[in-house]
């Protein structure tokens, strides 16, 4: 009997909270939910802990399956959606955005049933990372394991060449000055990738640190040929081959973190995804900086948003939709930021006991936050995949000495325009 | 029997075959020549016919031409390396040698592990600064760090050892098969003539080995086109199209472009190779290779 009276109270409370559509939302059992993984650590445990308390709170089951990197998990996402037994939702790059809507796979979330109050919700994400959500007037995913570029640099090192630990570098000069005194025989000063899936990513910062956006908001058009491109293209290429404090050729965005790790190089250019995994694994001081400007530290956004698929039954994307606010509660975004350290998505976050606490203990954590007001949008136009490709081979060419940054720059321009050429108009 | 049953049997014997032929070779061939020749439908945009529009777009793709010529090149040294490699292989652990059965297992294991954990293991050997080649050559010759996998002159280079390594062994073990198979007598009678050894492996063991080496070929050069696993591994074709090949460049048309028309086109442009250079194998083996 007092069973009895506890469900029904938990009913009523369920239904206190829902909106009256969500209530036939429970007659889904079962969600299938694709995530990539773009940083050390324990991630899939992580997930199934809040599948299975997202569980025991509606009863529904998500099945959370790990699908690779960001790339892989658009690939089979995208495939299973066309071979007619895709997820129900999935966390994909927040700058694939315009090639998902050209595929018109996606739900607006505006047309599931028993949104609510969307408006109200949305606003509370910080705008930056709403940044790559909206277009044409509706919502198209909401952020999840979102982060800005920063960079970690090893303390021992800098106090061993002379460096202040607590002063990085803030300006492009800064750093090469820093990069020339802690470069030595075998060891690198400055390393950040130009491999596939992510030279477009940390070009995005610098041409940012220029005071370059690289496309428009309605990502039909790109800006490579700007003088502040050029610059930022010439910077990175003077690392390599005029300074020579970070190698020349491709470097992969896996080895970053344990070249980082294993003391072979001084700084990284990563994301504070990977913060978490550095505290645990480093054995040395290491810190945490913004990413040096021209002028003053400026940086991008990254990471992955939920995206609700057009294949799940208004019944699913609703229950899909529920998914996405249990995991943007205060609580559960302090709990993922905390574990991961990617940045807890809405500021109400960061006001809770327990990442107030996690901050003061650790305030390297709040670094990444602090970034938020000076980074600019992922690069994120229609056909994303082959701008990302001649940007890509282009940086790469580059950075082994075959093409000067003027031309590579060109290069990528021309094959951008023709990309988006049907796209114009 | 009357003749029209006799032949509604031999239909009926030939359907499951032929479903299966038709289901998962034919069938696909056709449908992706139609596909070619019309655009990747899109959104707001149905599929049109654009007719031979696909392939000359091709033709103006300066990554085709490159794919192409790294897939020549990749084809070009795989194939003949990992004969050569395979027979010498062979030889060895054909002789009378202590440990010879661990030794046929050591070259035998590389074809036993998947692509994917090979691929792992040599993105390891290839790290530049602690990466095992990089500890061999800096202890040996005194060199630097060399980014092996990640500037464009030696990337090619690394994936086709990273295939040899990877064949080599597979096709040993049909050459020692052969080897095992070759009569001793005939080398009795080439050493009673006093044949050299030279002598005795290029008119004994070569041609006896004939069907073999073509066997071989064939698949080596099948594999020239289709062994990629590890570039899209460790490369994924850069850095800027270095190793890129026609497979992986089809894979990137369809899968992450979603281009399937241009992923169509260059599909049928790889199946006439393989067809060409299959039918050209047999024409020469017809002519050559004797079978007992």
């Amino acid at each position: 009997m007092t069973q009895m009276t506890r469900r029904a109270a938990l009913v009523a409370g369920a239904g206190l909270l829902a909106t009256p559509a969500l209530v036939r939302a429970q007659t889904v059992r079962e969600l299938t939910f694709y995530y990539p993984i773009a940083i050390g650590g324990p991630v899939p445990r992580i997930i199934d802990g809040y599948c299975e308390a997202f569980q025991r709170e509606t009863g529904i089951k998500v099945n959370p399956v790990y699908a690779g990197n960001y790339g892989e998990t658009l690939t089979k996402a995208v495939t299973a959606i066309r071979g007619g037994a895709g997820p129900h939702f999935s966390v994909l790059l927040a700058a694939e955005l315009h090639s998902l809507r050209d595929m018109d796979i996606l739900t607006p979330f505006e047309e599931i049933e028993g949104a609510g109050d969307l408006d109200a919700w949305t606003r509370g994400f910080f705008p930056a990372f709403m940044a790559n959500s909206k277009a044409g007037g509706k919502t198209w995913s909401v952020p999840f394991q979102r982060s800005t570029a920063v960079y970690f640099y090893n303390k021992d090192w800098f106090r061993a060449a002379g460096l202040d630990p607590e002063a990085p570098p803030r300006t492009w000069a800064q750093l090469v000055e820093a990069g020339r005194r802690l470069t030595q025989d075998g060891k690198w000063g400055v390393k950040m990738s130009s491999s596939a899936g992510n030279g477009q990513w940390t070009f995005g910062a610098m041409a940012n640190q220029a005071g370059h956006k690289l496309m428009n908001d309605a990502g039909t058009e790109t800006y490579f040929t700007d003088p502040r491109a050029v610059e930022a293209a010439q910077f990175w290429r003077s690392l390599a081959f005029e300074h020579r404090i970070t190698p020349q050729g491709s470097i992969e965005w896996g080895v970053l973190a344990p070249d980082f790790l294993n003391q072979t190089t001084a700084m990284i250019w990563s994301t504070t995804g990977n913060l978490t995994n550095m505290r645990t694994n480093a054995r040395f001081n290491f810190g945490v900086a913004g990413l040096p400007g021209k002028d003053a530290p400026r940086t991008v956004v990254g990471g992955g948003n939920l995206y609700i698929f057009k294949n799940a039954s208004p019944a699913e994307r609703a229950a899909a939709l529920r998914f996405a606010r249990f995991v943007a509660a205060p609580e559960m975004a302090a709990d993922w930021c905390m574990k991961t350290g990617y940045l807890a998505t809405r500021p109400e976050a960061w006001e809770t006991e327990s990442l107030r606490r996690y901050t003061s203990e650790f305030p390297a954590a709040l670094v990444a936050k602090d970034q938020i007001p000076v980074a600019t949008g992922e690069l994120s136009t229609f056909e994303n995949q082959r701008v990302y490709k001649a940007l890509n081979d282009n940086l790469q060419a580059m950075l082994s000495g075959g093409k000067s940054a003027q031309q590579a720059m060109a290069d990528t321009q021309a094959e951008a325009t023709r990309v988006l050429r049907p796209f114009r108009g | 029997m009357k003749p029209a049953r006799t032949t509604l049997h031999a239909w009926l014997m030939l359907t499951p075959a032929m479903l299966l032929l038709v289901g998962f070779t034919h069938y696909p061939a056709i449908a992706t020549l139609w596909h070619s020749l019309f655009t990747t439908p899109r959104a707001t945009r149905p599929a049109r016919f654009i007719g031979a529009e696909n392939y000359l777009a091709l033709a103006d793709d300066p990554v085709f031409w490159q794919a192409l010529w790294n897939n020549l090149v990749y084809a070009g040294a795989t194939i003949p390396l990992s004969i050569g490699l395979a027979l010498a292989m062979a030889m060895w652990v054909n002789g009378r040698l202590a440990g010879r059965t661990a030794l046929r297992i050591a070259y035998f294991t590389p074809t036993v592990l998947p692509m994917i954990a090979v691929a792992n293991l040599w993105l390891f050997f290839y790290t530049p600064d602690y990466g095992l080649l990089d500890q061999l050559t800096a202890t040996l010759f005194g060199w630097g760090p060399t980014n092996w996998i990640g500037q464009q002159e030696t990337a090619l280079g690394a994936m086709i050892a990273v295939a040899v390594w990877k064949e080599a062994g597979f096709f040993m073990i049909f050459y020692l098969a052969a080897l095992q198979a070759v009569p001793p007598n005939l080398y009795e009678a080439a050493a009673i003539e006093g044949a050299s050894r030279l002598r005795v492996f290029l008119r004994v063991t070569l041609p006896l080995l004939g069907p073999t080496t073509l066997f071989i070929a064939v698949n080596a050069v099948i594999n020239g086109f289709r062994l990629v696993d590890h570039i899209i591994v460790m490369t994924r074709g850069g850095p800027d199209n270095a190793t890129a090949l026609l497979l992986t460049h089809i894979y990137e048309l369809g899968f992450r472009f979603w281009d399937t028309a241009a992923a169509s086109a260059l599909t049928m442009i790889l199946l006439a190779m393989l067809a060409l250079a299959a039918a050209a194998q047999f024409a020469f083996a017809a002519r050559r290779v004797h079978y007992r």
